[in-house]
């Protein structure tokens, strides 16, 4: 490891020839407008296809506006910005933005579509097989992956022998080959199921209804399929759900996005309606949210702080240790104390929860003890910042080299000269300097550790999970809790989950904005 | 006593940090030996050497499609994303312009927002796109490719801008004086200059890609298109102690591209890690 220090400013500059020909730069200049220009003519085809209006016109805007950028004089900063600006806008602010935005509705499992999806939904679920249902010959097939592509039934209808392709969209005809019985064997634009890929994926085909005039197509086995007819119908003069059979019915709640019955009952299908500040407010009131809330807080910045500093002390010693020409192997040692940075981190997670697995982990093994290492609390803690300081030590072991080197030599011998022994001259001169130059870095370290969703998730996955609260472990942090809540499975809650977020997404910036205030990184964003 | 107060010591802590640095490595290179390839057989020391996990891993999984789609996304979105990141480091560090604090401010703040939670905007946002422009969907390089490079703008611009401001303006002035444009500026002047900077964000960009897990989890579904991490994480997913050795050997593998990056980068590293924070 070659570890030299030239700072830019002493190494020589080369200006242009004042009579370079700026020819060759105006042609590919003239050329990136041009791909610029195809590419935005390709993509239009498919928004006028769609009579995506909103989005052509967003299309269209861009492109002039790029045109008009590149070859006026002027702006010249946003011919700099522009490129990464679009990128950042179309694929984190508003991602960002739409995400914030479900913090103030009900968005989630049975919550997410429109109310008349939602009557949609209701009616095909209800279908029942009736005397005179229909039959048709089914085969299973998908548009993607045959493990986890999304599923189309293929239906034959016996009469005709037309081929359609059923989704929860509906039917549409489609070109396909067809055997004497029925089934069909290729269809352009379909991968079919094998009757053991079926199989495998037989919940899914189960649950599968293609919504039809008069009720759905379900499935009967692998290769059978009826139309049946619906039992709850929407009546829109009531605005309300009726069972055909028991005449029960559900009124539509606009506040709520559910049908509730008269004795409270709900259905299960919603629909997403917008719902305030109260996602907010649960997580402050609800003495089950709030509780684990701020437990995990505390833990939160624990262990982010426990990550950030135990590393920065880590790498520094390293830094330290070997920041003398009289150690001998300097560069062997150097080489070796960073592999870890090189080792892909996902994958060492991985082998780090196995190595603390307790019957046959590595751990447990090398030390002669039987600890269930992700079953208590303390234990389970400890091990997710071991293996913190162990993925995160090597890069503070770099940058505290770099700033080492960077410190004259001259200040220290100095400090020795007046009489002050090594630790007096590293407390008093080296290590202020230092903090200088790394704080930023440190500040940012601790905003990626607070939110270090892989170092818990790929571990102990928050466990050990309290009896009363499967859903809220001891090593969670604010972001796997909210993955849990946001994906996890008992049902999806996305709105609650981005209102959370949005209370981590404050914490984080108001500490790193404080941090910051205090460090002269601040002042060099105003100058 | 002398060498042991000057020296010695420095021995004896960077062999005791070497230990713990190494236990893991050495853990998982004698797995990926281990002939049985199980989890529960692995040792530190391997009972014996083969390299069945190595040939397993390569015939009967589709590591080396993996092992492509890695390397061309994390090349491309890194190289991709550093230039971007240069061109806006550019603007904030020589041009003053109305905007130029709060853009500052808003690219640490945005970075901030825990971006995974917005994986459902991402999911809804790209099912239309797929369904628009395939080629840029789910299971295509360019797709994630371009949403990787949502984040060019970020720390690392930050970074970056502290580093270009530590070249003297006399430089490009003069250049301007001479008649150079700004392009010829920026290009000619400036980017050689600041190599060391590129070089670390560019390392910092493909390790953080390689490793990125959740976006491309839920954007790659074909078995084909997988990257490292989604691949080897489906190996131990389902059955955690059979196919431990091959993952071991994927973990190998998979360093394998990240060691040769920071070998050709490695001049750079220490300078431009700090260089933005300590020369300011």
């Amino acid at each position: 490891m070659v570890m030299q220090l030239d700072g830019p400013a002493t190494q020589r500059a080369r200006p242009p020839k004042p009579d370079m020909p700026d020819k060759s730069a105006g042609w590919f200049k003239i050329i990136l407008l041009g791909l610029t220009t195809a590419i935005a003519i390709w993509a239009a085809f498919p928004l006028i296809d769609n009579k995506a209006w909103t989005g052509l016109a967003i299309l269209i805007g861009t492109t002039a506006a790029l045109l008009y950028l590149y070859l006026t004089p002027r702006h010249i900063p946003a011919k700099y910005l522009a490129p990464g600006t679009i990128l950042l806008i179309a694929f984190q602010i508003f991602p960002v933005l739409y995400t914030a935005s479900t913090a103030f509705t009900n968005f989630g499992d049975g919550h997410r579509g429109t109310k008349a999806e939602a009557v949609v939904a209701i009616q095909t679920a209800s279908v029942t097989q009736v005397p005179g249902s229909l039959q048709y010959a089914l085969t299973v097939a998908t548009t993607g992956d045959t493990a986890t592509g999304p599923l189309v039934f293929l239906i034959t209808d016996p009469a005709t022998k037309q081929v359609s392709a059923g989704d929860a969209n509906g039917l549409t005809p489609v070109e396909a080959t067809v055997t004497s019985a029925g089934r069909v064997t290729a269809a352009s634009g379909y991968t079919v199921l094998t009757t053991g890929q079926a199989s495998l994926r037989s919940k899914e085909i189960t649950a599968l209804a293609v919504p039809t005039a008069g009720g759905a197509i379900r499935s009967s086995g692998l290769s059978r399929a009826y139309e049946g007819k619906a039992g709850r119908v929407y009546d829109a003069s009531c605005d309300c759900v009726r069972d055909t059979t028991t005449g029960k019915s559900w009124r539509a709640d606009e506040s709520l996005g559910l049908f509730v019955a008269g004795d409270g009952e709900r259905l299960a299908q919603g629909w997403k309606v917008t719902v305030g500040f109260s996602n907010f407010t649960r997580v402050l009131t609800d003495p089950a949210i709030s509780g684990p809330f701020l437990r995990t807080l505390v833990w939160n910045f624990a262990f982010a702080l426990l990550s950030t500093g135990g590393t920065f002390v880590l790498g520094l010693l390293c830094a330290i240790a070997l920041h003398s020409k009289r150690v001998r192997g300097r560069t062997l040692y150097r080489v070796l104390l960073i592999l870890p940075y090189a080792m892909p981190s996902f994958a060492m997670l991985l082998v780090w929860r196995d190595m603390f697995n307790t019957d046959f982990g590595l751990i447990n093994n090398l030390f002669g003890t039987d600890v269930d290492w992700f079953g208590g609390s303390a234990s389970a803690r400890f091990a997710v910042i071991l293996v913190q300081l162990w993925l995160g030590y090597p890069y503070m072991f770099l940058v505290a080299t770099g700033a080492l080197q960077a410190i004259p030599g001259e200040l220290t011998e100095a400090s020795r000269i007046d009489g002050a022994g090594a630790w007096a001259a590293f407390r008093k001169i080296t290590l202020p300097l230092l903090m200088v130059a790394l704080t930023p870095l440190l500040i940012s370290s601790f905003a990626f550790n607070f939110n270090n969703f892989n170092a818990i998730y790929l571990t102990t996955e928050g466990a050990p999970f309290p009896a009363d609260n499967p859903a809220n472990g001891a090593t969670d942090l604010l972001i796997t809790y909210t993955y849990r809540l946001a994906f996890g499975g008992a049902g999806a809650q996305y709105g609650f989950a981005a209102a959370i977020s949005i209370f981590i997404f404050l914490i984080v910036a108001v500490v790193s904005a404080i941090s910051f205030r205090r460090t002269r990184r601040q002042e060099e964003v105003y100058s | 006593m002398k060498w042991l107060k000057q020296v010695g010591w420095r021995h004896g802590v960077a062999i005791l940090i070497l230990v713990f640095a190494m236990v893991p490595i050495v853990f998982v290179v004698s797995a990926a030996l281990n002939p049985l390839g199980t989890l529960s057989s692995s040792q530190l020391v391997p009972s014996g050497a083969s390299f069945g996990n190595f040939t397993r891993l390569l015939g009967d999984t589709a590591f080396g499609s993996w092992f492509l789609n890695s390397i061309v996304i994390a090349a491309t979105a890194s190289a991709a994303s550093v230039f971007l990141s240069a061109l806006a480091a550019y603007a904030f560090s020589r041009r003053r312009f109305r905007g130029r604090r709060v853009g500052l401010l808003s690219l640490l703040l945005i970075q901030m927002f825990p971006q995974f939670l917005a994986i459902v905007a991402i999911f809804l946002m790209f099912s239309t796109i797929t369904d628009y422009w395939p080629a840029i969907g789910f299971n295509t390089w360019w797709g994630l490719i371009l949403l990787y490079l949502g984040g060019a703008l970020g720390v690392n611009t930050w970074l970056m801008k502290g580093f270009f401001d530590t070249v003297p303006r006399e430089l490009d002035e003069s250049a301007t004086i001479d008649g150079a444009s700004h392009p010829q500026v920026f290009f000619r002047i400036l980017l050689p200059l600041v190599a060391p900077i590129l070089a670390v964000t560019g390392l910092l960009a493909f390790i953080g890609t390689i490793n990125e897990f959740l976006i491309a989890n839920v954007f790659l579904t074909d078995t084909g298109a997988k990257t490292l991490s989604i691949g080897l994480w489906g190996l131990v997913a389902g059955e955690r102690d059979a196919n431990f050795g091959m993952f071991c050997a994927g973990t190998l593998l998979t360093a394998i591209p990240t060691v040769l990056v920071f070998q050709l980068l490695q001049r750079y590293i220490t300078d431009g890690l700090t260089a933005g924070a300590v020369k300011g």
